[in-house]
This record gives C-alpha cells, structure tokens and sequence, in this order.
C-alpha cells in the first residue's frame, strides 16, 4: 500500500513540478532529489510522531507499574480519550515558552548544542531497511555508518555542558563523555560480532543472512553481545539506571540544567529518538528484523503470510520501546564508578570473548546458523 | 607458505606471546617483589633465545611479502639483544628492590621493548622498521616515567617522549617521501629502483636526509642528541642501563637496513652527512663530558661519542666496515652495561651513587669491584688490551683502508680527548679518599654477574677475534 | 559535475576549518573546528569511494578521540596569553622555516618526479564492490606482519598508559564493589557502652 502511495504521489505531484521548473537536462535529477526529499519525509514524519508518543507511552506505562494512572485529561474535542492529546499539549507548551540564555554561555554553541544531538539520531535512520526493499540508502557500509552517528551524539551533550557556564551542566557533560566513550567500545564489539556472523555490513544482508526460523535469527548464537548492546544502548542514549548525566538528585538536571522551552525539548527528542533508533537496530541485528516469527514453522507460516514484512520489524521496536521504559521503571540509579566498572571490566572483556567464540563458530559452519 | 612465514619469524611471535603470559601473571600475583613475573621474564628470554639459536638462518630468509627478513645479521643481534637484556633485567631487578620502585610493567614493557628491538633488527620493509622503532620507543617513554613521584623522571620522560615523537614524525616524512619516489616500502625494491633509475637523485636524497635525522635523533648522534643527557640523568638507573644498551643494537639494525639494504645506492650522498653528523657527536661528547660531575651524564656524553665512532664504521662504505660498526656496537653495549651495573651496585635505599665523588677510593672499599670499573673504564677509553681498543682499531682500520685518513686522523685526536674524563674515574678510585667507608651490600647473583660482566671485557679484549668473526659473517652472510 | 561541486565545496570547508584550528584563540573552538575539518576530509574519502576509511576516521576520531580531547581541554584552564607569549619573537624563524619546507616540499611532491604519473585516477567500481571488503583482505594478508606490530603497539600503549596512571597506594579512591556487598554490621558500628552522664559531672 505504501507503494502505490508513493508510486501516486510521484506520479502526480513531484513529475508535473520537475517538468515545469526545470530545463530538460536536469529533470532526471530534479525529480530524484524530490523523490528523495518525499522519502526522508515519509521516515521523519512518522519517527517524530512516535517520538511524541513514546513520551505519552512512557508517562502512562511507568504509572500503571507505580499503581498510578498517568495523564488521562488531555484529548480532542472535548473527549479525554485517555490522555491522547497530552504529547501535543506538552510541545505546544514547550514551543511558546522562551529560550532562556544564560549570561557568560558561548550563544552559538549553546543554541547549536540541542541540534547537534537530534540531527545524528535522525540521520542514522537513513539506512535502516523496513523490509527488503524499502530502504532509503542502501550502501554497503550500512552498520559503519550506525555506529558513527550514534557515537556523534555525546557531542550534544558535551557542547551543552561546557557552554552553558553552569557548574551542574558541566559535570553531567563530563559524565556522559566518559560515559559514552566506556560503552561505545562495548557496542563497538557487540556490532563487529553481527559482522562476523552475516558477512556484511549492510543492514539488509544481516537481516537476510537470518532469516529460516526464530532460532536462526541472531539472537541466539550472539547472545551475550546481543545482551551488551541493548545494555550499552540504555549507557549511550543516558536512560535510567545509566542515567547519572542527568542525575537528577545529585546534579539537578545535569548538562540540560540551563535549557528551556523549545531548545529543552529538543534535548528531549533527541533522547527519545535515540532510543527508538537503538530499538530498532536490536530488533534488526538480533532478532531478525522484519522477518516472520513464524517463518519456517508449518500451518503458522501460512497462517500468517498476510501480515507485511514492516509488521513484524515494528511489533519488534515496540518490544524493545517497552524494555526501555520497564527498566526505567524497574532498576534504581547506578553509581558512577560501577558504571565505569561495568562498562570497562564486565563488558569489554565478554564482547572481546565472544567474538573469538563467534569466529570459531563462524569457521566451523556450525548448523543451523552458519552454514 | 604461510606456515613457512610463521616459522620464519617464531621468536618474535614467542616473545609476543610470551610476553603476553607475562603479562597476565603479574595482573594476578600478589607478591609485592614480582618474583614470579621477574623469573618469567628472565625464562622468556632465554626461551626466544634458544629459539633464535635454533633456527638460525643459513641464508637469507624472507617472509611476510618481504616485510620480514631472518639473515645472521639479525640472528646475531638478536642473541645479542636477548642477553643483554637478559642481564639488564638482572641488574634492574636489584635496583628496583633496593629502591622499593619495583613494579611488574618494568619486565613487560622491556619484554615489549626487546620484541620492537628484534623487529627492527629483521626488518625488511619501511613499515616494518617503523613499526619497530615505535614499539621500542613507547615502551621506553613508559618505563623512564614509570617513577611517577620523581619529577626528574617525569621530565625526562617528557623530553624524551617530545623529542622522539619529533623524531619519528621525521622518519616518516622520509618514509613518504622515498615511497612516493620509488613506489614501494620494501628495502630491497628502493634498493632496485634506485639502481635503474636515479634521475630523481636529489629528491631521493632530500628523503633520505629526513630518514637520517630520525636515526640521529634515535642513536643520539649530535646535533640530535639533546634529549640524551637529560634522559640518561633523570631516569631510573635501571631504565637507563636498559635504554643504554639493547636499544643500541636495534638503532645500529634499523641504520643498517635503511642505509645499506635499502638506500645504498645513495652511499656517496649519505656517507657525507654521516662524516658531519660523526665529527659533530665526538666533539661535542667528548669535550663536554669531561665538565660533568653526575656519572650518569657524562656517559651520556661518552655515548654520544661512541656513536659518532659507530657512524666511522658505515662511513667507509664496505662490508668489512660495517662489521667494524656492529662489532662496535656489540662492545659499547657491553661495556655500558658493566658501567651502569656498577652504579646500581654502590646505590643503596634511596640513594643513586651517581655522582663522580661517590667513586672516591673504591679500591679501599671494594679491591675488586675497583678492578672491575677500572676494566670498564679503560675498555671506554681505548686502552689495550681492553674490549674497547679492539672496536676502536678496527673501525679506525676500515676506515683508513677506504681512504678516509683525515678523518680517522680527527677520531684518535678526540678519542685522546676523551681518555681524560674515564681515567679520572680511575684516579678518583685508586687515589682519593673514600668519603664513607660502607660496605658494599647486594646480591650474590649481582656481584657475580657483574664480575662476569666486567671480566668478559677483559677476555673478549684478549681474543677479539672470536666477536670480529661472528660479525664478518654477520655481514657477509 | 556534481561531484566537482562537492569536491570543492567540503575542500573548502576543510581548509577554512583547518586553518580556523589554528586561529582561533579559544581552545575548545580549535577542537570543534577540528571535528569540522574531520568530517570534511571524510565527506573527501566518501568522494574516492573509500567508504570505510571515510566513516572510520568520523567513527574514531570525531567519536572517541575528539570526545577525549574535549573532556581533557575542558578542564584544563589553558591561558591563551602565556601560550601566545613567545608567537611575535618565533614569528620569523617559523615563517623562514616554514618558506624553507613548502619550497622545498613543492619540489618534490609537484614536480615530476612524485610518480604522480603511476597513481591514475580512481576508476569507477559497482556498487558491489566493497571498499571494507578489499581493505580487509589487504590488510590480512599482504600487511599481516605490520599489522599484528600495530596491534602489539596498541597492547603496548594501554599498559603504559594504565600503568603510568594507576597509582593504587595514593591517588585512587576507588572502592571494591564486593567488599561493599560483604559489609557487615559490625564492620561499621561500634556499640559503647558507657556511663550515663549528668549535667552536675561536667567541668
């Protein structure tokens, strides 16, 4: 279905405008870029408004595991409709408020800082396959290209810290850079083990290389890595327990202390993007991406032909969504110097173990998943 | 054939391993005296040592894509390297203990350190002489800043840690350059490329200038050689006893395969820069050694003389003068490590006896240790039948038979020179009054091996033929 | 066409932010000028179709290095006026040396004699070609040797620097997870028992 909407849209709307602004040479290229711009905008639009109500989502879930309700007044047209409208109430909020800057802040870094943290989290979504075909940059290089914009986003971070002039501000800055930089080689590791056992570092090959049943899927020969990243996904997007950067009881509000209104909220998407992004690639690298559950079991395979490939990826997301917002609920807040020690003697030294296990398995052609 | 590349270079992956276990047998003992990682160490290198022995070459062996190479050049060395360094860590051991400095990463940075050596020593293309040094160097910079609390220490360390990266970043300026003209790393393909065709000389040698500061700033040869005394001073002793010896056998390797393997179609443009760099470091050690009172630092200065004499060897271009060099080299480093040994020996708890009055009337402390730093001495100076004389002729000898008689001529006149400040020592030792008369307290092992040391001078000095044979075949096979 | 355009235009930004690294006085605006520089000599590799060295270099120097060096610069309190202090008198000597070098270098490197003639252009690869593919096999096997070295380096770089910075006895605080855990009651408290003291006892 959503072919034949873009197939429509292209069609009708993006050739007619080509053809009538631009000279006949560049036409080809014109109605590509256009095409290009109605893609990315198909990606954006609907991971925003996830963003959105991934908050909502949040607010809700962590109530009802607290016994409490969570927001329920907000709706539209003068239905509460469970607090639907809460997300939209919250931007609209954070829109008109005013952008505080505090005095002795470097101005330009200080307002570039909330942008430099969403751009990477929105630009990894580039290459992210929603089934074989649907990609919108296919390249080679695909997990490369993952890896070097999650890493990106500690600049945010360390940006806002440093040019807010705040004392609080800067320590949480400090925080999430050692942080980042300790679980980013976990991740690191946890990746180059998915490389091992595809053979390519495109998004969709891995995906492909796992498909046959549940058990071929990644999840079980890579386990440990598969464990670590998830982990070393909650340390790099700062989400409870990892989340000393903000500590809100010991360092008020950490490295976004001096942000308000709309450069706040920002920071905010930022965080939550992020964390949709590092859902999404867990569902794609270990859990088989958009493939079936049901793949390779007979009577359920057929029964379940019908569902688009796109079903399943997101179902997956969701899970993985939820799992963020559980161990919110769930883990208290871990101390600094366990977070390093987790990250530098507990993880690093499986990932590296793993991978030589990888390997081995990997040679040998062990059945069912690598041979 | 890649099984045949491993057993080409199985030392230096032993070593690499070994060093390895090293490693982790420190990270788990608890024994404050590192006793088990000392014995570790010492059982490594005479593992890579029999192996070295076992698989020496009969002929050249390449391996890697002519990356890595096994000649008896490199074996030698290699033997060498390993005892020497084997003794090192002998004397390091007591001095570590003695100062209460004693940490395990002493013995796996110079298991690192002795790994980088041998690879510079078998290396057979550009990367592989880089990669080498770089190995050797880091683990050189950590061990003289190991010292955390000694501010000296520290800035040796920094000085050395500056100077070298200079120096490497220099090295590899000449790398790019002598690649981008010839289009290859490997020694042997410059050395061909050069002979074909040398219309481009005059930018070969601008590369090659830049190579040969690298390994000025490496050996330590003037006007490079700041970072030399400072370094020789404010390090550890023991560090210093290292970095005075096995090192030097790996910077005479890496010249030797930069500048004959590699560049020896250029020999007439580098055998002038060498006799500048040459007469340059014996005046310059010689004359300023004699103003020193910390011993340390004059044998500093008396190392960057002895490197200008090693450079006399190259300079006359032919085979034999080169075994002149190694032979020369090999005596230095054994002779140096005798002297720093005798340092550590007259230290004690938290005292270095490196000043030149802590020397005053050994004779009457200790005859015997008298007679051995007076073997060492006279050997540095030149005086028959001493080690020394024999490397200094027969450097002096190549290099007269290749026509250089003007310069032999300068080396004698500042090697005369320099028999002043080692015959002071002696004068302090027979002929003053000690200052306090403590006895000399170490180990049994200490003094025996330093005796050991100090003799071997005297024997090799008495039969230089058996160490002159061993590096003509070093050369010539 | 295009590909001139985007040549020109992160080459621009390269030298533009290259050389703001060296201009700018405060140094926390070197190092971002410096990640800038980065990303444009990558967005440069991306045009050679060395993908993999182009996302390496933003992935280990704009992601882990950079972020050191930031944390390092942040904290040090560099006063530019000491640091500037001996710019006027050096100024000369660095320019001659610097004329020197560039005259120099230009001969070797823009004259004939750099090969150039040997380095053809790139050619164009299918998509299918992968650049990570083909460095990878590269490096394993032609560059076995050098790299196995590298990796030792490496080993090598992290003990020094542990060792070098772990000073158990006097500066770390650390704590032992573990012997939290075990804690027992009365490891930390102490019960006294002691007589009741009345106000009229004191002084």
């Amino acid at each position: 279905m959503l072919e034949i909407i873009y197939q429509f849209i292209s069609q009708n709307l993006l050739l007619p405008i080509t053809t009538l602004l631009l000279p006949v040479d560049y036409q080809p290229q014109g109605l590509l870029m256009l095409q290009t711009v109605i893609k990315i905008l198909a990606i954006l639009i609907p991971v925003l408004v996830t963003v959105a109500y991934f908050t909502y989502a949040e607010r809700k879930v962590i109530g009802f595991i607290q016994g409490r309700i969570g927001p329920n007044r907000v709706g539209f047209f003068g239905f509460s409709l469970w607090g639907l409208g809460q997300p939209i109430a919250d931007a609209v909020k954070l829109i008109v408020k005013e952008i505080v800057i505090p005095t002795g802040s470097n101005r330009f870094l200080f307002v570039m800082a909330p942008i430099l943290s969403l751009a990477p989290s929105l630009a990894a979504w580039a290459v992210i396959p929603f089934d074989d075909t649907k990609v919108l940059a296919n390249i080679n290089a695909g997990l490369l290209y993952v890896l070097a914009l999650t890493s990106l986003a500690v600049y945010g971070v360390i940006i806002a810290g440093w040019a807010s002039n705040s004392k609080y501000a800067f320590l949480g800055a400090l925080r999430s850079a050692a942080q980042i930089v300790a679980y980013e080689i976990a991740m690191g590791f946890a990746l180059a083990g998915v490389l091992v056992a595809s053979g390519s570092l495109n998004l969709g090959d891995i995906v492909n290389s796992q498909s046959g049943s549940i058990i071929h899927w990644f999840w079980i020969p890579l386990f440990p890595l598969f464990v670590i990243y998830f982990i070393s996904g909650l340390a790099e997007t700062n989400r409870a327990p990892f989340d000393v950067a903000e500590g809100e009881s010991e360092i008020v509000a950490g490295f976004h202390v001096e942000y308000g209104g709309m450069a706040f909220s920002v920071f905010f998407m930022a965080e939550y993007a992020n964390m949709i992004l590092i859902a999404v690639l867990s569902a794609l690298m270990f859990c088989g991406g958009w493939l079936s559950p049901f793949q390779g079991i007979p009577g359920l395979e057929g029964l379940f032909a019908w569902v688009p490939p796109m079903f399943w990826l997101l179902a997956k997301t969701s899970f993985f969504m939820f799992l963020f917002l559980w161990f919110r609920a769930t883990f208290p807040r871990y101390r600094y110097d366990q977070i390093m020690r987790l990250g530098w003697k507990v993880f690093i030294p499986i990932t590296i173990f793993w991978l030589v296990v990888v390997s081995a398995l990997v040679i040998t052609d062990t059945p069912p998943w690598f041979n | 054939m890649m099984n045949a590349d491993l057993i080409i270079a199985i030392p230096e992956i032993t070593l690499l391993a070994l060093a390895c276990l090293v490693l982790m047998v420190d990270a788990f003992s608890k024994d404050p005296l590192h006793l088990l990682t000392y014995w570790t160490t010492q059982a490594s290198l005479l593992v890579v040592l029999a192996l070295v022995l076992y698989y020496f070459p009969e002929n050249v062996q390449v391996a890697f894509n002519g990356s890595f190479v096994s000649d008896s050049m490199s074996a030698i060395l290699k033997i060498f390297m390993c005892g020497i360094s084997f003794v090192v860590f002998l004397y390091s051991h007591e001095y570590l203990k003695e100062h209460k400095c004693l940490k395990g990463e002493y013995f796996v940075l110079g298991l690192f350190a002795v790994l980088g050596m041998m690879i510079m020593a078998s290396a057979y293309s550009l990367l592989s002489v880089y990669l080498g040094l770089e190995l050797l160097s880091l683990s050189l910079y950590a061990m003289v800043a190991m010292q955390r609390d000694s501010s000296s220490a520290s800035e040796a360390a920094m000085k050395y840690f500056v100077l070298g990266a200079l120096a490497s970043g220099m090295l590899l300026y000449g790398i790019s350059m002598i690649y981008g003209l010839t289009g290859s790393l490997q020694l042997v393909t410059i050395a061909d490329k050069i002979n074909l065709d040398d219309t481009n000389r005059m930018f070969l040698v601008y590369g090659m200038i830049f190579m040969i500061i690298g390994i000025a700033f490496k050996l330590g040869a003037a006007p490079f050689h700041m970072w030399v005394p400072d370094v020789y001073q404010g390090a550890p002793t023991s560090v210093t006893l290292f970095i005075s010896t096995a090192p030097k056998l790996a910077a005479f390797a890496m010249s030797m395969r930069v500048l004959v393997d590699g560049l020896m179609p250029l020999v007439e443009d580098w055998q002038s820069i060498l006799m500048i760099l040459s007469v340059l470091s014996m005046a310059t050690g010689n004359i300023i050694a004699i103003a020193q009172t910390n011993i340390k630092r004059m044998l500093a200065y008396s190392t960057i003389a002895h490197v200008g004499f090693l450079f006399l060897g190259m300079i006359s271009g032919t085979s034999s003068g080169f075994s002149g060099s190694m032979f020369y080299i090999i005596s230095y480093a054994l002779m140096s490590m005798g002297a720093f040994g005798m340092i550590i020996l007259l230290g004690r708890n938290g005292f270095e006896a490196d000043m030149l009055d802590d020397f005053k009337g050994l004779s009457e402390r200790s005859p015997w240790f008298a007679f051995i730093m007076l073997c060492l001495m006279f050997s540095m100076a030149g005086v028959p039948p001493f080690l020394g004389f024999w490397s200094k002729w027969f450097v002096l000898k190549e290099l007269v038979a290749s026509g250089f008689v003007e310069l032999a001529g300068i080396a004698v006149i500042f090697s005369i020179i320099g028999v002043y400040y080692y015959l002071r020592i002696i004068k302090l030792m027979y002929f003053d009054k000690p200052e306090s008369m403590t006895a000399i307290k170490s180990s049994k092992q200490m003094r025996a091996v330093l005796s050991l040391n100090g003799l071997l001078i005297l024997a090799l000095g008495l039969s230089p033929n058996i160490l002159m044979s061993l590096c003509l075949t070093a050369i010539a096979g | 066409m295009i590909e001139q355009i985007v040549f020109y235009l992160f080459g621009g930004i390269l030298l533009l932010s290259a050389s703001m690294v060296v201009v700018m006085r405060n140094p926390i605006h070197s190092a971002l000028f410096l990640v800038l520089s980065f990303f444009a000599s990558s967005a440069i590799w991306l045009l050679l179709q060395a993908e993999f060295l182009a996302i390496a270099l933003v992935l280990v120097y704009v992601g882990a290095v950079m972020v050191l060096f930031l944390f390092v610069v942040m904290m040090l309190d560099i006063n530019i006026a000491t640091v500037r202090a001996g710019f006027a008198r050096f100024l000369p000597v660095g320019i001659t040396v610097a004329v020197l070098m560039v005259t120099a270098m230009g001969l070797v490197v823009g004259a004939d004699y750099f090969m150039s003639d040997t380095y053809m252009a790139i050619k164009s690869v299918g998509s299918d070609y992968s650049n990570t593919k083909e460095l990878g096999i590269t490096l394993y096997t032609e560059y076995l040797f050098q790299f196995e070295v590298a990796g030792a380096i490496l080993l090598v770089a992290i003990i020094a620097a542990i060792s070098l910075s772990m000073n158990k006895s006097k500066i770390t605080k650390s704590k032992n997870p573990q012997d939290q855990v075990f804690v027992k009651k009365q490891d930390r408290l102490r019960v006294v028992k002691m007589q009741s003291e009345t106000k009229g006892t004191e002084s």
